[in-house]
């Protein structure tokens, strides 16, 4: 075990330095299940790094807690579930998007196997961030491994499916985006009334289902 | 008007960008939605206090050009932060039914929140009723014919038919926030996690394309060390000051996204954010370096002159 390095984010804050994105989860896990510890206001994941925020009132106790994170690859505090156990969030997909073709023409694949390739992937959420419920998948075949649009358009449906980079996402909202929309689907990645609001998660697993 | 009935005000003039705020959602950031909420959340406190309400109620966001409201019924309203040509700030104004109430231009500073007896309802969602014009979460900016909804009247509020229009409280006007509103804004920072090659007592020039997210500053001769642009991906706060590649610092206000891909050099301290919600494009903001430990002790003296105004206000009333 080894103490995680934390550089202060302001006067109430740490980025707490993770070496890679299994240890970002694992730490991530930890701060936000069953609760956040208490005087944490928010518990935000990064590439690279656990953004913990501290209630100003609570401040000491926060910094007490930061100080004494390290990194546990095995985990002993029994009945605590690896988050690579739990079941994958299953998204059922149309591949029909306005980007399919120009995908298929851009990796040279046919825009079936586009699909199929996309479709056997397991994927993992990196990072949530950009929009509510917008969760950066890790996984992604390289073979698709496409560069965004060079303009971006300024109206995404909520639930398209794109791809960008290393990276796949599914919209949770209508936004402006750049990725390469390859299919839509009716699962709900953002729900105001429900409790947490996303079923996403950093490091949950993820599936996608053709339709 | 039975009792049974929901008291409106109407947005008869939308004003430049007026938004309905409280104290925003706090604990969202992990699922990716931003706290947003009054860019001042102590002069909203402050506004609700001076017209009887929780200091959570939903109260107007205006900047530069404040709305024209109208009341059909009698209420009683305080608005607090920069001062505006149409209404003095700072104390509470009772409004006869049928009233317009005209806000008017900010000076010295760009932003005031204007409190209700009853506060701001629309249906809340995450539980806040703030608009966040990031991601659209709310609402956004109230257009001309909006009908805003108000909880039920507050002891405070009730005035009979009759009264004079615009009767002040009594007690001297409320001033938040504490320091003079002028053409600098000086601020103090911590070091972020990037390191700059320079000192971080600068001067910036606040660009027009500033907004609730973020503050964007121009000209100046900072840069990261090793000209380090982009980083990680990594969770931010209010007030920290992004350096992307181009030169020009970005500043998170309260509407922030929850992460960013740019080399954050500075944050501006907590005590300081309702300064920097007064910034007017085109005025100067100055940074001056500070520890963490002077940065905690200056937030609770902001909540140490907070206090010292609700316990004045309470003996006024």
């Amino acid at each position: 075990m080894s103490r995680l390095p934390a550089a202060p984010m302001g006067e109430f804050a740490w980025l707490v330095e993770c070496r890679d994105l299994a240890t970002v989860h694992r730490l991530h896990r930890r701060l936000t299940t069953p609760a956040l510890p208490r005087g944490v206001t928010d518990v935000v994941a990064g590439w690279r790094s656990v953004l913990v925020v501290a209630d100003p009132e609570q401040v000491e106790a926060v910094e007490a807690l930061v100080g004494s994170l390290a990194d546990d690859p095995a985990p002993t505090d029994g009945g605590s579930v690896e988050p690579s156990e739990l079941p994958a969030l299953e998204v059922p997909v149309r591949y029909d998007g306005p980007d399919l073709a120009e995908v298929a023409q851009l990796t040279g694949l046919p825009a079936d196997e586009v699909a199929r390739r996309h479709a056997a992937g397991r994927y993992r959420v990196g990072i949530i961030g950009f929009s509510p419920g917008f969760g950066y998948l890790t996984g992604l075949d390289p073979a698709l491994h496409v560069q965004r649009r060079e303009t971006p358009r300024t109206r995404v449906p909520a639930g398209a499916v794109a791809i960008a980079g290393p990276h796949t996402a599914v919209y949770p909202q209508a936004t402006p985006g750049g990725w390469r929309l390859i299919g839509r689907t009716e699962v709900s990645l953002f729900d105001v009334a429900s409790s947490p609001p996303t079923p996403l998660w950093p490091g949950r697993a993820v599936r996608f289902l053709p339709a | 008007m039975t009792d049974a009935e929901t008291r409106v005000v109407v947005v008869q003039q939308p004003g430049l960008h007026t938004t309905v705020q409280d104290l925003g959602r706090r604990g969202f950031a992990r699922w990716g939605v931003p706290r947003a909420g009054a860019l001042d959340p102590f002069a909203a406190r402050l506004a609700n206090r001076l017209v009887g309400n929780p200091p959570e109620a939903a109260v107007l966001e205006c900047v530069q050009r404040g709305p024209v409201l109208a009341f059909p019924t009698a209420a009683a309203i305080a608005v607090v932060g920069a001062p505006v040509s149409g209404v003095e700030a700072g104390r509470r104004v009772c409004l006869d039914p049928g009233s317009t109430l005209t806000v008017g231009a900010t000076r010295e500073g760009l932003r005031c929140w204007l409190a209700v007896d009853g506060g701001f309802a629309p249906p809340p969602l995450l539980g806040s009723r703030s608009a966040d014009t990031l991601t659209g979460l709310g609402g956004g900016p109230l257009p001309a014919g909006t009908h805003l909804p108000l909880g039920p009247a507050g002891p405070v509020g009730t005035v009979g038919p009759g009264a004079p229009l615009a009767e002040s409280g009594p007690g001297p006007a409320v001033r938040w926030p504490p320091v003079p509103l002028g053409t600098v804004v000086d601020v103090r920072v911590v070091p972020g996690p990037v390191a700059t090659n320079q000192s971080l007592d600068l001067e910036w020039r606040v660009s027009p394309a500033s907004d609730r997210v973020a503050l964007r500053l121009t000209e100046g001769p900072v840069r990261p060390l090793g000209n380090v642009g982009e980083v990680a991906t990594h969770g931010l706060v209010a007030g920290a000051v992004q350096l992307p590649p181009d030169g020009q610092p970005v500043v998170m206000l309260g509407n922030h996204p929850v992460t960013g891909g740019y080399a954050v050099v500075a944050v501006v301290i907590a005590a300081d954010l309702p300064l920097l919600a007064q910034a007017r494009p085109g005025h100067t903001v100055r940074f001056t370096a500070v520890d963490r430990a002077a940065a905690r002790a200056a937030w609770q003296a902001r909540l140490d002159q907070l206090r010292e105004l609700e316990r004045r206000l309470e003996q006024s009333d």
